[in-house]
């Protein structure tokens, strides 16, 4: 069952379609913004079907192993987190103490795996894209992880079920004024954690030319294009999940399911499509600053019980 | 594989590999992803890296110091890649055709390292967006005839 859970509904089959529907969307406001017409729907699958037979070129200077691995375990993580979050949302009772911890730590590993397979690659361009990542990576936890024990501290425990529980009874998180600070500064960090445009400094596609994904190319590089795909699919639902009260299947729960994830989709692009690109220090210090100033005063009013 | 080859004619993703030009073709270039062209709407994408292009678009008369970084962009690049040479200087040298710095169009370049290269010729001076677009077709008619030897 599990297996199952893994390759078809909440897992890969399932998020891979999602995923890249979104990707599409993402594309067409996009386009639409810059009033063009954009690329029609089956674009993104296209993509990943057209980098499948494309020939993998393996640099000289690279490391053929952790070059290669990397792509393929950032794909499984990714994958593994998204199921779990689906898993959880489909029932309270498979919640164990700590997934929420759990599932926060396999987030990270695509980011990761992403750092070390540019740094495998050997390209100056790509290692000037992976230190980026770093610096961003620590950048971002901070404000993101005080955001989000605002709504453990509110639930005093560390299980999806119990946050899906006690929003189920309480009313979601959103509706209160720690609740709407905390969204803001998540979505902002989420915005970085995908590599969208005002934090995509390490992929840097005029400055450094691709950047992190600078060497890699057909089924590895197609690999990456997935792992972001699915978690361009993964972030919305889990902002879902922890402050706009969960995934209800029932009735038209779905629908409105479906019309929060479109409008916070919307929200990431609009930001993405206004915004310049910011340098490293830049965004550093708007994480480490006012970001991480937002979560503290977040977490203060929590106390007070707002 | 056929599925990967019709996705392919779908979306190409270029790269945009300035051979000593004069700058007019480039601009023409960019023009194709101007809002008035939008060729994204064929899934072209402008990358910024060789290794994710499936088609390089040349420019310009390929003089002695760009014609071995053009050969090993096009050897670094992952097959199949479609040369396009854009513009008149690209395809005959044009009016710098006797000039001392000229080592060869972009075709024979190519040809040096890669006898079989897929090569696209697009004329003009510059030549129009819409001459491009058109190029483009022709290069997917290329990979049918790609997608016959493949059977």
């Amino acid at each position: 069952m599990s297996i199952f859970y893994y390759l078809i509904f909440p897992g890969f089959l399932f998020i891979s379609i999602v995923g890249l529907l979104t990707a599409w969307f993402d594309r067409k406001i996009t386009a639409r913004i810059q009033w063009r017409k954009g690329p029609p729907i089956p674009q993104n699958f296209r993509d990943i079907f057209k980098l499948m037979i494309k020939e993998v070129v393996i640099p000289d200077t690279a490391n053929p192993t952790i070059f290669l691995l990397a792509p393929a375990i950032a794909l499984a993580t990714a994958i593994l987190a998204a199921t779990m979050l689906g898993v959880v949302n489909m029932s309270y009772e498979v919640s164990f103490i700590g997934d929420f911890i759990v599932f926060w730590y396999i987030l990270t590993i695509p980011s990761i795996m992403i750092i070390l397979g540019a740094s495998a690659s050997g390209n100056p361009m790509s290692s000037v894209g992976a230190s980026r990542e770093i610096n961003q990576l620590f950048a971002y936890e901070l404000p993101l992880v005080i955001a989000i024990s605002t709504v453990l501290f509110k639930v005093g425990s560390i299980g999806f079920g119990d946050i899906l529980g006690y929003q189920a009874i309480n009313g979601p998180f959103l509706y209160s004024i720690s609740g709407v600070i905390s969204f803001i500064v998540v979505l902002l960090c989420i915005q970085a954690k995908l590599g969208l445009v005002p934090f995509d400094a390490p992929e840097a596609e005029t400055e450094l030319g691709a950047g992190i994904f600078m060497e890699y190319s057909g089924v590895a590089l197609g690999a990456f294009k997935l792992t972001k795909a699915i978690l361009l699919y993964t972030t919305p639902i889990f902002l879902i999940t922890i402050f706009w009260g969960g995934i209800k299947v029932s009735g038209f729960g779905i629908l409105w399911v479906i019309l929060k994830y479109i409008l916070i989709v919307l929200l990431l692009t609009l930001i993405r499509n206004t915004n310049p690109r910011l340098r490293i220090d830049q965004s550093i210090r708007f994480f480490w600053g006012t970001m991480t100033m937002l979560s503290i005063v977040a977490f203060i009013l929590t106390m007070f019980g707002l | 594989m056929p599925l990967g080859l019709n996705s392919l004619k779908k979306s190409i993703w270029v790269y945009h590999m300035a051979c000593s030009p004069c700058n007019n073709c480039d601009i023409e270039i960019l023009d194709l992803l101007t809002p008035r062209f939008d060729v994204e709407r064929f899934g072209v994408v402008l990358v910024g890296s060789v290794r994710h292009a499936d088609a390089l678009l040349c420019t310009g008369m390929v003089n002695r110091q760009i014609k071995p970084r053009l050969q090993e962009a096009y050897l670094q690049a992952s097959k199949p890649c479609i040369v396009f040479a854009i513009g008149s200087c690209a395809i005959n040298g044009n009016i710098f055709r006797k000039s001392y710095n000229m080592a060869g169009p972009v075709d024979r370049a190519i040809k040096e390292v890669d006898p079989n290269a897929i090569i696209v010729y697009v004329p003009g001076c510059p030549p129009k967006p819409e001459a491009m677009i058109s190029s483009v077709v022709k290069a997917i008619g290329f990979l049918d005839t790609l997608k016959a030897k493949a059977k």
